[in-house]
Order: C-alpha cells, then sequence, then structure tokens
C-alpha cells in the first residue's frame, strides 16, 4: 500500500494517529451526550475529506482498505448478533409487523429516489437506507432508558431481528440489481445468491453449532484470527462470485451460534469499533460538504415519512403483543433511529451514476435520524397528546403473549 | 414456588418475571454477558418498569445466596450449554443388573460407549470420580456424561 519510503510511513502515521485521536475524541462527545457517535464520525468525514478543511492525503490508501474491513466487520456482527433460536422465534411472531415495516419504511425511500429521477437500482438503494433501523443505536437506547423491562421492548427487539433476516434476502437482491447486468444475468446471480443464503441460513440454523464447538476449542488468539480470516475469506469469495463481500460476511455471522457467538462478539467488537469508525469516516470523505446542505430538504422529508413509518411498525408490532398506547408509541418511536446499517447499503452504490448524490443524501438522512430518533424515543410521551385516538388510564385487563 | 415466565429479548438476553404474593411484578433482565437487572412494575401502568438495581454476575450470585437461594440452577445451565451436543443421566444400578459387585474396570464403559461415570450416588454419601477399581453394588446411582445414545448403552449394561 505505501511506498517504503521512510518518510511516507511516517507521514502516514502521524495522520492516521491524529485521524483516530480526532475519531475518540468525537466518540467521548457522542457518550457525553448520549447519543450515537455515528452522526460524528460522519461530520468528521465531511471535515476531513475532499473540499473539507484539511485533506488527507497519504493515508488515504490505509483508511479506503480499512473501510472495507469495517463494512465486513459491521455485517459480521449484525449476523453474530441473534441466535438461531432467536431467528426463528422472529419468523414464528414477527412476519406481519416486518411485513408493515417494510412498506411503511422501504416504500417511502424508494418513492423518493424515483422523484428524484434516479435509476431504479439506486432507489432500491436508498429505500433500504430508510427502511433499516440502527441495531447498535436501539439496543443502546432501550438500556440507557432503562426500558429492558417495559413490556414493549421484546415487540421492538424482535422487529430488529426480522429486518436482520429481511437484510439477509435484500443484500444479495441488491448486490446483483447494482452490478448492472442485463436481466437474464441479473435474475440468475439473484437466484444463485438467494438459493445460497436460504442454505447457508438453514444449516446455520441446523447445523452451525458443530462449526462452532470446532472454533470454540480455540484460545482467544486462535479464535479471533480464524473468525477474521473466515469472515474476509467468505466475504472475498462472495464478492468474487457478485454476491456481495458484505452478505458473506453477514453469513459467517449467521452461522456461529452457540457458547461460541457471545466469545467472538466480545473479541470482535473492538475491532470492529475501530475498523467501522474508519469506514463511516471514509464514506464522508467521499461527499462534497458544500452539496450536504440542498440534501438536507430531501432528508428532512423523508425523516418526517419514515419516522411516521416506523411509529407506525412499532405501533403494530407492540399492539400485537398487547401493549397499551403509551407503549406502542414508545416502540414506534424507539425505530426511528437509523444508523450503521443505512450507511452500508448506501455504500454498496459503487459504480452507479447517483452514488455521489445517494451518499450525501444517505449521510444527511442519517444525521438527522440518528439524533432525532433517541431524543423521540426518550420524549414519546409528548406525542401521547398530538396524536388522535383513545387515551386510557387503566391499562388492557387481558394480555396475550410478551412477544 | 411463583410461576415464572421466560420472554426472551433477541440480542440481550432473556427477562423473567413473575408476580409476588402482595401483587407487585418483578423482573430480572438477565443479560448475556451475565449482568443482571432486577426490575419493579408500575402498578399504574404495568407496561412500565423502574429499575432497581443492576448487579454483576459476582453481586448476583451474592443477593441470590442472602436471599436463602442457590446457584446450582446457574450452575447447572452454564454446564449445559457449554458441552451442546452432550447428556448428562442418573442410572440406578438395578437388582438383577449383571454389573452388581463387578467393578468399573469390568464394564469398560468410556471405551465401549464413550460415556464417562463421573460420580457415583451409594445412599446418602456421593463418591466423585470413581477409579477403575471401584464396585458397584446395587442400588447405586451413577452419574453419567456422554452422547445420549452412549447412555441409552450404558442403561442397558448395568440396568439389565
Amino acid at each position: 500500500m505505501f511506498a517504503a519510503v521512510g518518510a511516507d510511513v511516517a507521514l502516514a502515521f502521524v495522520e492516521i494517529g491524529l485521524i483516530a485521536l480526532v475519531l475518540a475524541a468525537l466518540a467521548r462527545l457522542a457518550s457525553n451526550l448520549g447519543v450515537t457517535a455515528i452522526p460524528f464520525y460522519l461530520l468528521a468525514g465531511l471535515g476531513l475529506g475532499d473540499g473539507g478543511v484539511a485533506d488527507i492525503g497519504i493515508a488515504e490508501d490505509f483508511v479506503a482498505l480499512g473501510a472495507e474491513i469495517g463494512v465486513l466487520l459491521l455485517l459480521l456482527t449484525l449476523g453474530l448478533e441473534y441466535t438461531g433460536e432467536e431467528l426463528r422465534l422472529g419468523l414464528r411472531t414477527g412476519t406481519v409487523p416486518g411485513l408493515v415495516d417494510a412498506v411503511l419504511n422501504f416504500g417511502p425511500g424508494f418513492a423518493m429516489g424515483v422523484v428524484l429521477g434516479w435509476s431504479v437500482p439506486a432507489a432500491v438503494l436508498l429505500g433500504g437506507v430508510t427502511w433499516i433501523s440502527s441495531s447498535g443505536v436501539i439496543s443502546k437506547v432501550l438500556s440507557d432508558l432503562d426500558r429492558l423491562g417495559y413490556r414493549e421492548t421484546p415487540s421492538i427487539l424482535n422487529l430488529l431481528v426480522i429486518e436482520d433476516l429481511a437484510m439477509a434476502v435484500y443484500l444479495p437482491v441488491v448486490a446483483a440489481v447494482v452490478s448492472g447486468q442485463d436481466a437474464m444475468s441479473t435474475i440468475v446471480t439473484v437466484a444463485v445468491a438467494l438459493v445460497v443464503v436460504v442454505v447457508v441460513l438453514i444449516a446455520a440454523m441446523r447445523w452451525g453449532h458443530l462449526m462452532s464447538a470446532g472454533l470454540d476449542r480455540g484460545n482467544n488468539e486462535v479464535l479471533l484470527l480464524a473468525v477474521f480470516g473466515l469472515t474476509l475469506l467468505v466475504g472475498g469469495l462472495a464478492q468474487q462470485l457478485q454476491i456481495s463481500a458484505a452478505i458473506g460476511a453477514f453469513l459467517v455471522g449467521l452461522a456461529l451460534s452457540g457458547p461460541v457467538q457471545h466469545r467472538v462478539s466480545a473479541l470482535i467488537e473492538p475491532l470492529r469499533d475501530l475498523f467501522a469508525a474508519i469506514f463511516f469516516l471514509f464514506f464522508a470523505f467521499q461527499i462534497d460538504p458544500a452539496k450536504l446542505p440542498a440534501a438536507m430538504i430531501p432528508a428532512l422529508a423523508l425523516l418526517v415519512v419514515t419516522a411516521a413509518g416506523k411509529l407506525g411498525s412499532g405501533w403494530v408490532a407492540a399492539g400485537r403483543a398487547g401493549v397499551g398506547r403509551r407503549g406502542r408509541l414508545r416502540a414506534g418511536t424507539t425505530l426511528v433511529a437509523r444508523g450503521e446499517f443505512s450507511i452500508v447499503i448506501a455504500s454498496l452504490a459503487v459504480g452507479l451514476d447517483e452514488e455521489p448524490e445517494l451518499a450525501t443524501l444517505a449521510a444527511a438522512y442519517v444525521l438527522l435520524t440518528a439524533v432525532v430518533g433517541p431524543l423521540l424515543a426518550k420524549n414519546s410521551e409528548l406525542l401521547d397528546g398530538v396524536i388522535p385516538g383513545r387515551r386510557r388510564k387503566s391499562p388492557p385487563e387481558v394480555r396475550t403473549a410478551d412477544v | 414456588m411463583a410461576e415464572v415466565r421466560e420472554i426472551k429479548l433477541p440480542g440481550v438476553g432473556v427477562r423473567l418475571e413473575f408476580e409476588t404474593a402482595a401483587g407487585e411484578q418483578v423482573a430480572v433482565v438477565v443479560h448475556r454477558g451475565g449482568r443482571r437487572e432486577v426490575m419493579v412494575y408500575d402498578s399504574d401502568d404495568p407496561d412500565i418498569s423502574t429499575t432497581v438495581m443492576r448487579l454483576t454476575p459476582a453481586e448476583a450470585r451474592t443477593l441470590s445466596e442472602a436471599l436463602g437461594g442457590s446457584s446450582v440452577t446457574e450452575v447447572s445451565r452454564v454446564v449445559e450449554q457449554r458441552i451442546e451436543g452432550l447428556a448428562i443421566d442418573w442410572i440406578a444400578v438395578e437388582d438383577d443388573s449383571s454389573f452388581a459387585d463387578r467393578s468399573m474396570a469390568d464394564g469398560m464403559f468410556r471405551t465401549h460407549t464413550g460415556v464417562s461415570v463421573v460420580a457415583v450416588i451409594r445412599g446418602t454419601e456421593t463418591i466423585p470420580a470413581p477409579g477403575p477399581d471401584f464396585v458397584f453394588a446395587v442400588g447405586d446411582v451413577a452419574v453419567v456424561v456422554g452422547t445420549p445414545s452412549g447412555i441409552d448403552q450404558v442403561r442397558t449394561l448395568l440396568g439389565a
């Protein structure tokens, strides 16, 4: 990557070191404010990238490769997040809320893409950007606001599981559509990808414990290297097959189960935080800060429509669990936050004509939702007076299953 | 004992809930890492709860012992998780067992079935890790660990 010249290496170290320190300061600020660091990383990237206040030079190669690894690790941890049992449970109980969620939140993004005159692949990507809630932000919000005991919380988490599963289908489809082959080979690629995903999913649910048990025997060092290697290898092979490296990494995460799943999560987390920060930074490098204000208008429109969309998803999901009106509002507002996966999806637009616009709009959208979402979740009771409908003082007498 | 409902919190852990005789709804969230939160539900709005305390795994053990509980159930759950695909079983040496008065070495259980006899319970006494010269008696209960099919084989050997 670097020319083996001492001065270059020294300069690269200085640049990377300074960048990491800036990110550290921002992450600290974010945690003090009680919000996710993602919007801050994006702002840092806007400031440091092309057209920003300070242009980095020599370290860009490292940052670019680091960003790719960041995507793989983000998806690996997404796959690792839920056990096979949780995925099965999610499928059993969450199909209806999941469909409502998809229609109400994918729809507006897709429609906005069409309105902006974008190609179908770009519109499909924008639909994905507005669809998937940020499981990272949401689980942090639930825990920070002490809501893990609340009645609607399992419904929220189950909806995240469904979105997780939906990504398993959405990602390969999108990768195939974006690669821009003719209709026939697109269909073939999608079909192949979906078959691979379904086979891996079933195999992971049935026999994932065998592979996991094999890996579980190694010590932490062995396990870290093995999983890191497996993720990059499978990701690379998937990329070769035009299925996208991201889905490969995601499948590795899904296939790991049992005790080893939690060990890997704990081991990979610091590595993921490092590379994911680099990914968000690099994503924002490519955005022209001058274009951001203009993108704020469609982003605001999307924020309003998709916040309402998530409110609907949460309302339906929590309602099915017999939760009262306020809980349903809490569920909806909690789901508003978008984050890491919206950016990951936007980054798949490589090679599309709309790539710069999509990246700018996605960044603006995530900047808004990642900040507004947690604020809405915290103050959901304010909506109680605004949203029309029956208000009840006492809770329902009969409550059905809590899932 | 109060009826405990277990509710899965995907990505977080599980929530165990029960109602006290006094009518209070209590819940414990067990995080995957072993952290626990104890919460009590609002009497006006049972959808919301107040977190009473947050406990590390060690503190949770301390509290449960202070309350007069034991950590046996927790330990056994860990064992179950750690050795997925393995089973633990208790097998009694019956009256008509051909193994009564014969030694562990005669059985060659591990060689034949892959099953280990980890302890033998004789009356009120527990003999941990019985050696090859340990002699079985009628009424002994062998605690065995192995694959479910291996354990079935041992049951046939010891029981009959």
